[in-house]
């Protein structure tokens, strides 16, 4: 059993405030994601659950546990270090064998072992060259190698695929969640990139200046964002955000009245997802003037404002829309996330 | 024209130190070489047999290099230790820093002499040895009749004043070596002696082999503090060219032990560049 919990860590470096009472559990074999952007604290977190930094409040326990003021080592834990941090003095098969010959493990082990990680990790050819030589993503993946090489019961990652191009970043991610799995090793991911997140996760934890915006898993966070920021933050077009005017407890939506939550008075803001929508009548459905139409492939990505609202939608790539037109949309009913337009905050969220 | 005047430039701005390295450098250097193989103006080895059938020859060379022996290990310990003690410090590192480093703002003949006003016969050490009652009457460290303790009070002197060379280039290159290096070999389990001689020691062996050609080359060079605690009771190389030049004016003989010293210095450095080899490709 390794699991993790998290409870009200809090971090300040001087007078500034890292970490504002972070509480997270992640289950034992789950892999959770940590997805935010720069400088809300995911490194510091990985760190002080590493053990390389101190908590300045709040408690940590892996396996059930306490392992606050445990050096790092007596921690059962791996990690792939944001800066890769390979040893530059030692070939890339030493590297990936640190950890087994800290533990003293026999030679059979260690090679088994490091040809193991290595050949999932495709950088076998390097193996007895020194890491100075190697590019970004090749460092990287010998980092990573590194850590999957002593099996660890609990792995930290920061940022493992950043360095990668696209498609090996693909190859890796698939791989990296086939071989996690297996082993049911309990993972924190550290991500910029939300398709990584969502793809790889049981679930994300999304944060934002210090604080967990919102847990869980990555279908919940997609469609029922908690806050505006995390409906901005995930998806790609972000989702949309258009104040509309209420009466009566319902607002307008072409020529549909939608009831909204009760607690609003004047104004709501309705978050929506551009591929909620579908083609409608102008007469019927809710206009929207289209200035760009990008024909995607595999979706018709348009640009337009509702209401003079900038918003992106997105229609199946057979529908014929042209620049200038105004058409009007439909929205799925049961899909729409409604935020207070003062605190930003969801409305309707099932967790509340 | 403009093209003229660029190449020209930087051979014009090098030139002062050249010439100024070649007139008060290079010149002595030949003719110091010169003056050691020469006789009356012809080549002549009279000067080399001279100063290696001297009495006080082979004492001087031992007791030079067995100060270095002594001297250098200590000081790189000393400073590694130091060094690494002070990376862990947050505040007033700096005034750490500092006050380690005064003893390098002292002349050699200042520090030599400092020691001589603690360890002389009057001095405060046997001042504070007879005052706990540790001796009866004031104790000779000094003479030629305790060479063992001249020996060590020399070499304890030497490390007190050039220990902090060494730890400043020494901490110059453990401020090279990214923190996160050590922390990942904390992670995979690496205790604090495995992580200073697995990571760090491998690390800084740039500023390592700096540290050590620098007060190797100083160690044979060792005499200031030599004269100024023990006068002649001690012979070392640079003492004997002293007296061959001062006290018998055959500066011939004093050329000659001028160039064993370069010679001794110059393979020492040579030992060093092998033995401690770096290799690029396995720096950051
Ligand atoms: N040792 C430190 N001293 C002072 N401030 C620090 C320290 N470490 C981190 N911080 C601050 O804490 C905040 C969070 O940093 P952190 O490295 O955890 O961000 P991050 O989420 O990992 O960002 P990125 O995605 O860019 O890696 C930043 O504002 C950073 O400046
Ligand atoms: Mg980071």
């Amino acid at each position: 059993m390794a699991n993790i919990v998290i409870d009200k860590i809090k971090k300040t470096f001087g007078s500034f405030e890292a970490l504002k009472e972070i509480s997270l559990e992640v289950g034992d074999g789950e892999f959770v994601s940590l997805l935010g952007p720069s400088g809300c604290g995911k490194t510091t977190l990985l760190r002080i659950i590493a053990g390389l930094e101190t908590e300045t409040s709040g408690q940590i326990l892996i396996g059930g546990t306490p392992v606050n003021g445990l050096a790092p080592k007596d921690r059962g834990l791996a990690m792939v270090f944001q800066n890769y941090a390979v040893f530059p003095h030692m070939t890339v098969f030493e590297n990936v064998a640190f950890g087994l010959r800290m533990k003293k493990a026999d030679q059979n082990r260690v090679k088994s072992q490091v040809d193991k990680a290595a050949a999932l990790l495709h950088i076998e050819p390097y193996l007895d060259r020194y890491p100075n030589k190697l590019s970004g993503g090749q460092r990287q993946r010998v980092a990573v190698a590194r850590a999957l090489a002593v099996e660890p019961k609990v792995l930290l990652m920061d940022e493992p695929l950043s360095n990668l191009d696209a498609l090996l970043r693909l190859e890796m991610r698939t791989e990296l969640k086939a071989v996690l799995q297996a082993s049911g090793t309990t993972t924190i991911y550290v991500t910029h990139d939300q398709t990584e997140a969502m793809g790889l996760s049981d679930r994300i934890a999304v944060m934002y200046d210090g604080r967990i915006e919102q847990i869980g898993a990555p279908v919940d966070i997609y469609s029922h964002p908690a806050s505006r920021f995390v409906g901005g933050f995930m998806g790609s077009p972000p989702m949309n955000f258009i104040r509309l005017p209420v009466t009566n407890g319902t607002v307008k939506l072409g020529n549909m009245n939608h009831a909204v939550p009760a607690s609003v008075e004047r104004e709501i803001v309705l978050g929506l997802r551009g591929e909620n929508v579908s083609l409608a009548p102008l007469a019927e459905g809710l206009r929207l003037d289209v200035r760009v139409a990008e024909p995607m492939g595999s979706h018709l990505l348009l640009t337009g404002t509702i209401a003079n609202q900038p918003v992106r939608v997105i229609l199946p790539p057979g529908e014929s829309v042209k620049a200038g037109e105004a058409i009007g949309l439909k929205l799925a009913a049961d899909r729409l996330t409604w935020l207070s337009p003062e605190t930003g905050l969801a409305l309707n969220h099932p967790s509340r | 024209m403009q093209n003229i005047k660029k190449t020209w430039i930087p051979y014009l701005l090098i030139a002062p130190s050249v010439i100024f390295l070649a007139l008060l450098f290079l010149l002595p250097l030949i003719q110091t070489i010169w003056l050691a193989v020469s006789e009356g103006g012809a080549p002549s080895l009279a000067n080399l047999r001279t100063m290696a059938g001297d009495l006080n020859f082979r004492l001087a060379i031992r007791n030079t290099f067995l100060l270095a022996l002594a001297v250098v290990p200590v000081q790189i310990v000393i400073a590694l230790a130091m060094g690494s003690m002070v990376a862990k410090v947050d505040g007033g590192r700096e005034t750490i820093l500092w006050v380690w480093t005064i003893p390098l703002g002292i002349s050699d003949l200042a520090a030599g002499l400092l020691w001589l006003s603690i360890l002389q016969n009057s001095g405060y050490l046997n001042s504070l040895l007879f005052s706990f009652g540790l001796i009866e009457r004031q104790a000779n460290w000094l003479s030629y009749q305790t060479p063992i303790a001249l020996f060590f009070a020399i070499a304890v002197a030497e490390i007190w004043r050039g220990t902090a060379i060494v730890m400043v280039i020494i901490v110059a290159g453990l401020n090279q070596v990214p923190k996160e290096f050590r922390e990942a070999a904390e992670v995979f389990g690496a205790g604090p002696w495995t992580r200073f001689f697995r990571i760090t020691l491998p690390l800084i062996k740039p500023a390592l082999q700096s540290a050590l050609i620098l007060r190797t080359v100083l160690a044979f060079e060792v005499f200031a503090v030599v004269y100024a605690l023990g006068g002649t009771n001690m012979p070392v190389l640079v003492g004997e060219a002293y007296t061959w030049q001062n006290q018998n004016q055959n500066y011939g003989v004093a050329a000659a032990y001028a160039v064993l010293i370069m010679v001794i210095s110059l393979a020492a450095t040579l030992v060093y560049l092998k033995a401690v080899r770096v290799d690029p490709e396995r720096l950051p």
